[in-house]
């Protein structure tokens, strides 16, 4: 009689652990080889691992479920198939290269998981949403779209380049990929409203190695300025420019510039670059961004790419959700994703909604997600704007960049 | 003026890495039958550990260290792959050469994977050994360019005066054209191969050091490289040292017009117009022998 008494103590208790512990899972599908893709999950598993010290999400710890997709579309739906047949995840956070984002979002709505891509840029993500809502929003587009970073890059200009420089003319210089499309156009209706001329635009293949014939063609053309749009590419272009000594300075978009691994890789030839990103390890930009860059370079070595900001900020933001839809149904967890409305590392994070042209992407604005320009100096990313952020920095450029006789005052 | 004055350079540095990259690569085939299609990933080896040793020991110590790794890397594919196959009683003859060319075809992506597992498919760049830029009648180019092309050069008229003025080098050559015969003349094969290896080894760590300073290597450009090679390699007439001279510094000179005045996008097509037209036309290459 103890026994059995006994017995079934135990077996209910079990139970009632297992019951317990029914982890939350979330599933991260990254291009582990590449800079920008390293952070998301090294970024999930330091908010993964606080959200757990913490005791979870209402006694349920998250586990992470990692895939490496290889850059590749195909492989990344593989494993989003995966990640939802074999691994039931509740939630995944994906890439941050469009074209494998835009391969995902299809399946979001197929399989009914939320996904949300912490670093894909093109315009597309949130239009497609918006065109097939029923069946699309369980897909999330977190990260400013190309529009949006097109209009930061321009704020930026106007300020730095036109007011305190004043320069006159720009070549555009991005990668032949999905996200620049929109970018380009953004930046060419954008550039022209403030002031500046563009000369030239030249879209180069991401297989490019030798840029030595793009900067001649570049330099022919005299602007005062290159406005990049580069992700995919970054150390060669660089490297390259500064070896060449080619006398125009380089501001816009790099995203893997936004990460210290890169002033090592280019042998800190990045000396100059003037970039824009969401969040950088010298900017308090809300009270968790520095703390997260310090826990995040403790455990890895190296600053996070832009992307490692937004991941954590999402895994924190899916936890959430969950939390106020109480559970993980995905139709509850998509209407208390909507409803979002996260202090973050890299700001105010709400997403667009089902009458926005971008549905469910970041919202952009002062008071929201606004992102900042850094300029690589010495090792560090000097903050250059906006011009009102406590420790931002003046311009310095490199000796061979000519800055022109207009802004020599 | 200037636009031809800056092509004419810029081809020069590129068609001389191509060269010495393509000499080891022919001087493999020409002397021991080998297509080593690691040759990419030996290549971004050196490139690679060049880079990396150099953030603690400056430039010249991480071009030593890459010039190190890259033999080092050709002793290893020598040693596990190519020459246990050659030996292997269990493949037959007329098969060798294709397990070894698929062995290290293998063998070249593992090394490529690695690279890529510890150091990002992110491109590295080796700090230029000398900094800075020449103004060469209006054309600023960097002297690490002209440095390059100056360093492929001597190594290759280093390896010139080696093949034909010293008595290993002529072993070489005879090794080259009829292998058995030279046993009979009392030369031992596997001391010839050993030192085709090394040379090769050399060969392919000073090219890959010098294209990481450059325009620097990616894991990504690994099979690219290999196939690059081969195809100059073929143009020029396989086991034909001069003949894949004269075509590096054709497709060199292909691909740098083609990038200048048509898109640096295209720059490949030509190169590969020509390979495929040869091929057609003349199969043993330009100068080729076998």
């Amino acid at each position: 009689m103890k026994t059995l008494v006994l017995a079934s103590c135990a077996l209910l208790a079990s139970a009632a652990t297992t019951f317990a512990a029914d982890p939350i899972k979330i599933a991260i599908i990254s291009e582990n080889s590449a800079i920008s893709g390293i952070a998301i999950p090294n970024a999930a598993q330091v908010a993964a691992d606080e959200i757990n010290a913490k005791g979870g999400v209402d006694g349920r710890l998250i586990e992470l479920v990692l895939y490496d997709d290889h850059n590749s579309a195909a492989d990344a739906v593989r494993a989003f198939q995966r990640a939802s047949s074999q691994d039931h995840a509740h939630a995944v956070i994906a890439s941050y290269t469009s074209e494998v984002a835009l391969a995902l979002e299809p399946w979001a709505g197929r399989l009914k998981l939320p996904f949300i891509t912490p670093g894909a840029a093109s315009d597309e993500l949130g239009k497609r949403i918006h065109g097939d809502y029923d069946h699309l929003k369980y897909a999330f587009h977190g990260y400013l779209a190309s529009a949006f970073l097109a209009q930061s890059v321009c704020d930026a200009a106007k300020d730095l380049l036109v007011d305190q420089l004043h320069m006159k003319t720009a070549v555009i210089l991005s990668e032949d990929a999905a996200w620049t499309t929109p970018l380009d156009a953004g930046y060419e209706a954008c550039l022209p409203k403030i002031g500046i001329q563009v000369l030239d635009h030249l879209r180069v293949n991401p297989d490019t190695t030798d840029f030595t014939p793009i900067y001649n063609r570049i330099e022919a053309k005299k602007p005062d300025v290159m406005i990049t749009g580069i992700s995919h590419v970054g150390v060669q272009p660089t490297v390259q420019w500064a070896n060449q000594q080619v006398p125009i300075p380089m501001f816009g978009i790099s995203s893997q510039a936004t990460s210290s691994t890169f002033w090592k890789d280019t042998n800190g030839q990045a000396e100059g670059v003037i970039l824009q990103l969401v969040a950088s390890d010298t900017v308090a930009t809300t009270l968790k961004t520095l703390p997260f860059a310090q826990a995040y370079f403790k455990r890895f070595g190296v600053s996070p790419a832009y992307t490692g900001y937004t991941t954590y900020d999402e895994v924190y933001i899916i936890a959430d959700a969950i939390h106020r839809a109480g559970g993980t149904d995905p139709d509850k967890m998509v209407a208390a994703l909507e409803k979002t409305d996260w202090q973050g590392t890299v700001g105010r994070m709400r997403f667009f909604g089902k009458d926005d042209p971008f549905t469910h992407a970041l919202i952009y604005g002062k008071d929201d997600v606004s992102g900042l320009v850094v300029q690589w100096h010495d090792g560090k990313q000097v903050p250059v704007w906006p011009l009102n952020l406590p420790g931002v920095g003046k311009m310095v450029f490199p000796p061979f960049v000519k800055i022109g006789a207009a802004a020599a005052k | 003026m200037t636009l031809a004055l800056q092509i004419l350079i810029d081809g020069f540095a590129i068609s001389a890495l191509y060269a010495l990259g393509a000499t080891g690569f022919t001087l493999m085939f020409g002397v021991s039958g080998v297509l080593n299609l690691a040759h990419g990933g030996t290549m971004l080896v050196s490139a690679v550990v060049a880079w990396w040793v150099a953030n603690q020991a400056g430039a010249y110590g991480g071009a030593l260290a890459g010039l190190a790794a890259g033999l080092a890397c050709a002793f290893v594919t020598y040693g596990l792959i190519v020459r246990p196959i050659q030996r292997s009683r269990a493949i037959p003859q007329e098969e060798k050469e294709i397990f070894v060319l698929t062995g290290t075809l293998l063998w070249g992506i593992m090394i490529q994977e690695a690279v890529a597992f510890f150091a990002t498919t992110s491109p590295h760049t080796v700090r230029p050994l000398i900094a800075g830029v020449i103004n060469l009648a209006g054309v600023r180019t960097p002297t690490n360019e002209l440095l390059t092309a100056a360093i492929c050069w001597a190594a290759i008229g280093v390896l010139w005066l080696l093949i034909n003025r010293t008595q290993t080098g002529k072993a070489l050559l005879a090794a080259s054209i009829n292998p058995r015969a030279l046993t009979l003349l009392g030369y031992e094969l596997s001391r010839i191969h050993l030192l085709v290896w090394t040379i090769y080894g050399v060969l392919a760590g000073v090219a890959g050091v010098l294209l990481g300073a450059f325009l620097g290597v990616s894991s990504d450009n690994a099979g690219t490289l290999t196939a690059s090679a081969f195809s100059i390699v073929v143009l020029g007439g396989l086991g034909s040292v001069s003949g894949s001279l004269v075509a590096a510094y054709a497709v060199g000179y292909l691909e740098t017009l083609t990038a200048y005045l048509v898109s640096p996008s295209l720059r490949t097509i030509p190169s590969l117009l020509l390979l495929v037209a040869v091929v057609y036309m003349r199969p043993q290459g330009l100068l080729g022998r076998r």
